[in-house]
């Protein structure tokens, strides 16, 4: 009974001091990038620009594939086209909404598989070491030895055109650069008193690697990955662009600003639309990748 | 900040950052506060030529010796060519279909097939097929266009010619722009000419480049008339001069490649000049009474070796990655000729651009290092 009155000062001590809730790293980081004004904006625009892709066909949007030759190319502001229409008489707004199906599919795709086999690369050789290390690295120098675009350019090229290959080839252009960030992140983790505890009580290697060294270095991995996103919708639209990915009559933004290539003459500002928006997922992603890289910096 | 691609080329300039960093450092403090920006980055290890030298061990070698570090960093590239001769060899062999496709008549007996699949070596193993390919391309003989029937290696030479020269044009605008926009950023930091140059190089890296080629088009061709809008000199002239009538042709080309290096320079200074002021010996030069145009000079000699290494890599992204533009263009080099051998299947020539631009790239790559090397004293000590 006699430490009733000594709990209960405490628990009042406990009231009276300010609340420090301990938070987690990655919800300071949530907090530290909700903040930030121009990371939310570009939050928002590729929100918009995701969920309209996807609710495409509940949009009450005109048939991206329906054309007509009596209404070849109007210009922006034409009542029943807001933007347009195309070369072959197809809704411009309709066009470009479900053309984010696919640019948005070809784009991000290509980094998130380079992610996940770019991470899995880099942890391996990073913390396995020795003849493993030195047999994957060289293997990535060598797709360093080529610009990425003339690589992009050259895979999808030799595979053929194709949404597939176009894929492929991406894939193949970041996984290298994926897992180089990977590698080297990894190894300034191995060496770390946790790891070698670990190691200590038993575990193996596997465990390690996923436990202990992916959590740690993921964040890091991921900013990077976020920030070749822009990179990926350029290089992908690009590639439709040439010709060498998404085939007509399907609605794409690369290859509808290369099917609309001849009509700058006739229509120029409708001819550019779908290149903005690529311009606009680009940036978004760009400036996202910014804003996260430096919440993720506690730091500063 | 960015990634690899040359287009936009991201994450290279980065690269070289912190590879110097990490050259100059040790091994490094991941996390260096003042170099928040180039924490996550592409390379933070040595480069692979300098990992002996500056391994995890510790160890180095004793005595500085750019002659030294030139040898070693030449016989790294040894093996790099002989990989990228293979990538390209395989590239030809993962494409789908019968090589002899483009030179075998749709009729062709067996028999003829077999002769001509011997006559051009198809029938002999993978490994014996490189080798020979390989002894071949050393000699100078990459075969011959499918499409023209020429010798692949002179059709390559004179595209990379007009390449080079927009390159060359690309180069001057670009980097003279990001190199003023990013010592304004870096000198004015946090405030708004900081805001507005570093929305310029961001609006730089982001945009599809063949798009803004189509805007300006459409803006000085179409509405305005001042420029041509495609092609590499007046018509009935077949090679480069450098006069206004063929200059003007080069303008909005040159303009389009050199939005993206601008946007890699201008963040490279940017972070470089903004680091240097915050060291230690600036406020003891200021203490010392220099007047600020003098910290400047300190700013840009301390910035140079990074700055020109970026700009050195920036270069051969713009020779290797300019397919796009010079697509929209039509302007007649490398990347137009590439253009044109993945459409007509035209595998001689496809495998020759792309072997002699990657090999371009690998020998700029090796002098760039070289030059950091020379000129910056800590790097040759690795």
């Amino acid at each position: 009974m006699s430490e009733l009155p000594l709990s209960a000062t405490a628990d009042a001590a406990l009231q009276a001091a300010p609340a420090t809730k301990a938070r987690g790293y990655w919800a300071t980081v949530g907090r530290r990038i909700m903040r930030d004004k121009v990371s939310m904006a570009c939050a928002l625009v590729l929100l918009l620009i995701f969920l309209s892709a996807i609710l495409a066909p509940w949009l009450g949007l005109e048939d991206p594939y329906k054309g007509s030759m009596i209404r070849r190319l109007r210009h922006i502001g034409t009542t029943g086209y807001p933007l347009g229409t195309d070369e072959l008489g197809r809704d411009m707004l309709a066009r470009l909404i479900y053309g984010g199906r696919l640019s948005l599919v070809i784009g991000i795709l290509p980094v998130i598989l380079a992610f996940c086999v770019g991470t899995s690369l880099g942890i391996i050789a990073g913390y396995v070491g020795g003849k493993l290390n030195t047999a994957i690295m060289r293997t990535v120098d060598v797709f360093y030895a080529f610009p990425s675009v003339l690589l992009a350019i050259a895979i999808s090229g030799a595979l053929g055109a194709g949404i597939l290959n176009s894929i492929v080839a991406l894939t193949i252009v970041f996984v290298p650069q994926i897992t180089r960030v990977a590698e080297s992140v990894t190894t300034g983790v191995r060496n770390m008193d946790f790891v070698e505890a670990a190691r200590a009580s038993g575990a193996g290697a596997f465990t390690i690697m996923r436990v202990h060294i992916l959590g740690n270095v993921l964040g890091a991995i991921f900013v990077y990955a976020t920030s070749l996103i822009s990179v990926s919708m350029i290089l992908a639209a690009g590639l439709s662009f040439l010709g060498l990915g998404t085939k007509p009559p399907e609605p794409e933004w690369g290859l509808m600003l290369n099917t609309l290539r001849t009509a700058i003459y006739v229509n120029p500002w409708v001819a550019a639309l779908p290149g903005a928006m690529i311009f606009a997922v680009s940036i978004c992603f760009n400036l996202l990748s910014d804003g996260l890289r430096s919440a993720m910096d506690i730091r500063n | 900040m960015r990634a690899a691609y040359s287009l936009h080329p991201l994450p290279l300039w980065e690269r070289v950052a912190s590879r110097q960093r990490s050259r100059v450092r040790g091994l490094s403090p991941r996390r260096d506060p003042r170099s928040f920006e180039m924490t996550v980055s592409a390379d933070r290890t040595p480069h692979p030529a300098l990992r002996a030298t500056f391994s995890r061990k510790g160890r180095r070698k004793k005595e500085p010796n750019v002659l030294a570090y030139t040898a070693r960093r030449i016989v790294y590239v040894v093996p790099i060519v002989i990989s990228v001769a293979l990538v390209c060899f395989l590239l030809v062999h993962i494409t789908p279909g019968d090589p002899l496709v483009a030179v075998l008549p749709a009729d062709a007996s067996q028999e003829l097939a077999a002769q001509l699949r011997a006559a051009y070596g198809f029938d002999r193993p993978l490994p014996v097929q490189f080798g020979l390919w390989l002894l071949r391309a050393l000699h100078g003989d990459l075969g011959n266009s499918i499409a023209t029937g020429r010798p692949v290696l002179a059709e390559v030479m004179r595209a990379v010619g007009n390449t080079v020269t927009l390159a060359i044009a690309a180069a001057i605008i670009g980097f003279t722009m990001g190199i003023l926009l990013g010592l304004i950023a870096g000198y004015f930091r946090e405030t708004w000419i900081d805001k507005v140059a570093t929305s310029f190089a961001i609006a730089g890296v982001s945009v599809p480049h063949y798009w803004l080629g189509m805007l300006l088009v459409i803006i000085f061709s179409v509405q305005l008339n001042w420029l041509p809008a495609v092609g590499a000199g007046p018509s009935g002239s077949n090679s480069w001069a450098w006069d206004w009538a063929h200059l003007k042709y080069l303008v909005l080309p040159a303009i389009t490649t050199s939005v993206i290096p601008m946007g890699i320079v201008t963040r490279t200074v940017r972070a470089l000049t903004g680091d240097i002021l915050s060291q230690d010996f600036v406020e003891a030069l200021r203490a010392k009474g220099l007047r600020e145009t003098g910290v400047f000079r300190h700013v840009i000699k301390n910035a140079a070796p990074t700055a020109l290494a970026v700009m050195g890599l920036q270069l051969g992204y713009m020779l290797g990655g300019s397919i796009l533009i010079e697509t929209v263009f039509s302007w007649p080099g490398s990347g137009f000729l590439l253009n044109s051998a993945i459409f007509q299947r035209d595998l001689p020539l496809l495998q020759g651009t792309i072997l002699i631009l990657a090999l371009f790239f690998v020998f700029l790559n090796l002098l760039v290092d070289i030059a950091q090397a020379a000129i910056d004293p800590r790097i040759k000590r690795g």
